[in-house]
């Protein structure tokens, strides 16, 4: 059983969505990556979702388009939530900025970008988070192999 | 002339801004420190006297690597790492990514371990409100209340540890149940315990709630609307002492919250003292759903019987050919999770802890993402900090609750 707002939700959104669904409490949406930030404000103006949960990415090396982004959203009103997906290529793995919409974009977008090399046109302050000035390649990726190392003081002798 | 000073360490990070707004504005930074002392954290501030004009807030000194880590190991090895997000409440980071993990694999567990969880999850929140409320008191320098509450929290960790093993890192959730049943006279203790909560929390509500110095320090200290702290994406008691009554287990019932009698504690205008506040009836409202929990708890198995997740009773491995495979097959390849994605959040004592899991069928997570709320939290701390004295920063940043470990990851 899922709440009826759901199906009301699919009916509308599905025509611009290239793919649609809902999973239990969950509206799943596949978006082509320029339509992200429409579909952002209409789930936020039209269906109350309010409150922007979280981004990241999923790196399918050896698929095309490579990166999949990966919202949440939670509409306090309606006690639901919404996953858009998009997919972007590794040559331009570009996705509008959700900053206009929603303020806590601003952080999460930089984990994403520091992490999976995601470019969030629109967000001008994409400076490493939780690494450090300086680091090379995105260590969520699938081909950052997971023992390198890049100490930024030289280990003691 | 000394060589060290020569050689300047690299600068980790690169700032917002390297001046204020005015030419008389000074820059400081400010940390990190230890994680013990409140938040591995370093702020950098622009003060115009001793009023904080801008906020930048660098994270990531406590990052680990750990969704990274996560793609290397079985589904069921990652629980131990999970205990580490917050560890002031590990009970519910393990049940949340459990839980993940059961979605995926249409799993539905026992309903001892449903109340088991339910319980653990609460008594887990009071440890973690009652940390934090310790911390912030003292870092104000109310050492009575201090050594009172981290008295009440000791007294749940070392019952936590009668149960689990350990006083902070568990390990104590499995994917389909839990790692072993209540001990004898456990619920007892339980009972004693939180009879010398209510005693003791009442008389912190004695020492602080009409104290003069307690209210001029944190009333109308980091004040936030409840449309900025959802702009920012604010979950838990920070958006609750704003005013709005969302919490997740009211609003989207999980494990056996549905069956609960409990009310969920709101401020009035989202300052420091709201954030106490809010925290301390939320702690009240864990109690009362403890005792009705230990009146429902029901008899019966504590994990599932399904041999795709749980592993079989040591003795039958060791006398039987099919258990001893079912056992090294869990442990050498884990448990295969059918592929497909899932998001599965719990009201941690500080707001959502989201867990989004990619799987593509095998033993081990393709990609795990961890929503903390701290993470989130620190993306809108600048808000609450900014137009307040310097030595607001301290109460107020007490009262986040920044947790490193969740929050760098």
């Amino acid at each position: 059983m899922h709440p009826a707002i759901l199906d009301l939700m699919l009916e509308k959104l599905a025509p611009s969505c290239s793919e649609a669904s809902i999973s239990p409490r969950m509206l799943v949406l596949s978006v082509p990556a320029t339509a992200v930030l429409d579909t952002a404000r209409r789930l936020k103006t039209d269906f109350a979702c309010d409150l922007f949960l979280d981004v990241t990415a999923v790196d399918w090396l050896g698929h095309t388009p490579r990166f999949e982004v990966v919202y949440h959203f939670y509409s306090t009103e309606h006690k639901i939530r919404v996953r858009v997906k998009t997919r972007v290529p590794e040559s331009e793995p570009v996705v509008d900025s959700l900053l206009p919409l929603y303020g806590a974009a601003a952080f999460m977008e930089r984990e994403c970008h520091e992490m999976y090399g995601i470019v969030f046109r629109g967000n001008a302050d994409l400076r490493p988070l939780l690494l450090y000035e300086g680091f090379e390649g995105h260590p969520l990726r699938k081909d950052y192999p997971k023992t390198r190392e890049q100490p930024l003081v030289s280990y003691r002798k | 002339m000394d060589q060290r000073v020569e050689t300047r360490l690299p600068n980790p990070i690169r700032p917002a801004f390297e001046r204020g707004r005015r030419d008389d504005e000074v820059v400081v930074s400010i940390g990190p420190s230890h994680p013990a002392t409140h938040g591995t954290i370093q702020l950098i501030v622009a003060l115009d006297g001793e009023k904080v004009s801008r906020v930048d807030v660098h994270c990531g000194y406590l990052h680990r690597g750990f969704e990274k880590e996560c793609e290397d190991h079985t589904w069921h090895n990652l629980i131990p790492y999970i205990d580490r997000l917050n560890y002031c409440s590990g009970l519910v980071n393990d049940f949340a990514y459990c839980e993940t993990v059961e979605t995926l694999m249409a799993i539905e567990i026992t309903p001892r371990c449903r109340y088991l969880r339910t319980l653990l999850s609460e008594y887990s929140r009071i440890a973690d409100h009652l940390t934090c409320v310790a911390a912030s008191l003292m870092e104000l320098g109310a050492m009575t209340a201090f050594l009172y509450l981290v008295m009440l929290r000791d007294y749940v960790y070392e019952h936590l540890a009668d149960l689990t093993g350990a006083r902070l890192t568990y390990t104590y959730g499995r994917i389909g149940g839990l790692a072993r049943d209540l001990p004898e006279g456990w619920l007892d203790r339980l009972d004693w315990i939180l009879g010398q909560y209510d005693t003791f929390v009442g008389r912190i509500h004695g020492l602080l709630d009409r104290n003069r110095i307690f209210i001029d320090r944190m009333r109308d200290v980091g004040v936030l609307t409840t449309a900025e702290a959802i702009d920012y994406g604010f979950t838990g008691p920070m958006l609750r002492s704003t005013g709005a009554a969302l919490d997740l287990r009211k609003d989207t019932p999980y494990l056996a919250y549905a069956e609960l009698d409990f009310e969920v504690p709101v401020g009035i205008k989202g300052d420091n003292y709201d954030r106490y506040y809010v925290r301390m009836r939320e702690m009240d409202e864990s109690v009362h759903m403890i005792r009705q929990l230990v009146d429902l708890l029901p008899e019966g198995p504590i994990s599932v019987d399904d041999r795709r997740c749980t592993l079989p009773d040591k003795r039958l491995v060791y006398t039987e050919i099919e258990s001893l495979i079912n056992h090294f097959k869990l442990i050498m390849e884990g448990p295969l999770v059918p592929a497909g994605e899932a998001y599965v959040a719990h009201e941690a004592p500080n707001g959502e802890l989201g867990f989004y899991a990619v799987s593509t069928g095998g033993g081990s997570p393709y990609k795990l993402h961890v929503r903390s709320p701290s993470f989130v939290h620190m993306g809108g701390t600048h808000r609450l900090l900014e137009g307040y004295q310097l030595a607001d920063i301290v109460p107020t940043f007490g009262s986040v609750n920044m947790i490193g470990g969740e929050c760098d990851r």
